[in-house]
């Protein structure tokens, strides 16, 4: 009984998932982008980087790495503290 | 639990030091080519890693000083990341005072890429520091709870 | 409907990671179903940004043809891929400190053994 509820349950989730990730737009075609195109025309203009994306990461957006290294530093921490020395029992 | 053979461990001697070169090129060309901070800090911190299954944890251990990686490396490569951003406030933050337009010659010895260059020098470090810990950490963590030495583990350590 | 492959693949990823999540016992078997449902939306993330015959962005590496597949959605999961990492690694220390104190890792003992 368990198990048969379970998996009409997973049918049914996983139908609702495929339907709505099937009308996401089609692959390959996402659509105007101005943002994007900006990025892509004048990256290479404005700060000479080749590469677009790290001029996307460092420069453009930089409080998201900025976010990102804070979560890196804390879970830093807390395994340290997790593991710290005379904590035998 | 069998030691790891001969070839293996000289194998990730070697290694450890190219993946060590790799990484810091990855992160020293992360402006111009495909990487940056992320990635070349992460494949710099395969160099623990290696001397750990080189090595041993016991001898690593007693030769790497975590002060080093902790305080040098991690807070230091966050702290110059906030700094430089921090530099370019007259502006906004995190606005690229060093860069300079393409084909114009910069008037310091940096790159035309400004901050970004050294922004991911910082990331690239910082990631190195904490990935490097995280492993050692961990690895340290598996004998710290265990009430006898553990003899099968030994060796690894010749 | 099979254009969209890709995205289809995403769901089945997501799937297989929940369907882990609620049917495993094993606290490492629960851990490594999070990791493959971080990539699956990692993978889903990547997806969106890709035009056909899109090349990589970056300038010199891209020659002539076709247009530039979107960078942002790139960037952001370099993001998500640090992160996930890192959560990655705190989750497995909590299970170490878990086989510990419990001797187990099995979810049902734990709650049957309350401390």
């Amino acid at each position: 009984m368990k198990k048969t509820l379970f998996v009409a349950a997973a049918i049914i989730i996983g139908g609702l998932l495929i339907g709505a990730l099937d009308m996401v737009h089609p692959f390959g075609n996402p659509g105007a982008a101005p943002m994007d195109n900006y990025y892509l025309e004048n990256s290479l203009k404005e700060l000479s980087t080749e590469n677009i994306v790290t001029s996307i990461v460092f420069d453009y957006r930089g409080f998201d790495t900025l976010g990102e290294a804070a979560v890196l530093f804390t879970a830093l921490c807390s395994i340290t503290v997790l593991f710290r020395e005379g904590r035998k029992k | 639990m069998n030691p790891l053979s001969l070839i293996v461990r000289v194998g990730c001697d070697i290694f450890a030091w190219f993946m060590l070169v790799f990484g810091t090129n990855v992160i020293i060309h992360g402006y111009m080519s495909p990487g940056g901070g992320f990635q070349g800090g992460a494949i710099a911190a395969t160099f623990i890693v290696f001397l750990l299954v080189a090595y041993g944890s016991r001898r690593v251990h007693s030769w790497v000083n975590e002060g080093i990686y902790d305080v040098l490396f991690d807070e230091l490569g966050l702290l110059s990341f906030i700094i430089l951003a921090f530099l370019g406030l007259p502006t906004s933050f995190f606005f690229n005072y060093l860069a300079t337009p393409l084909g114009v010659a910069s008037p310091w010895f940096t790159p035309g890429a400004g901050t970004i260059f050294f922004m991911s020098i910082a990331v690239g470090i910082e990631v190195t520091g904490a990935l490097s810990l995280v492993i050692l950490n961990m690895h340290r963590g598996i004998r710290l709870f265990s009430e006898s030495p553990m003899e099968e583990e030994l060796g690894h350590d010749r | 409907m099979i254009g969209n492959g890709p995205f289809l693949a995403v769901g089945i990823l997501f799937l297989i990671a929940l369907v882990g999540i609620f049917t495993q016992k094993n606290l490492i078997k629960i851990a490594m179903a999070i990791a493959i449902l971080g990539s699956s939306v990692n993978l889903f993330l990547v997806a969106l940004g890709y035009r056909t015959g899109g090349t990589v962005p970056i300038h010199y590496l891209a020659g002539e043809g076709g247009p530039m597949v979107l960078p942002t959605p790139q960037a952001m999961t370099l993001t998500a891929i640090v992160i996930a990492l890192a959560t990655t690694a705190l989750l497995l220390s909590l299970i170490m400190l878990i086989y510990r104190h419990y001797g187990t890792i099995n979810v049902d003992e734990i709650r049957r053994l309350r401390g």
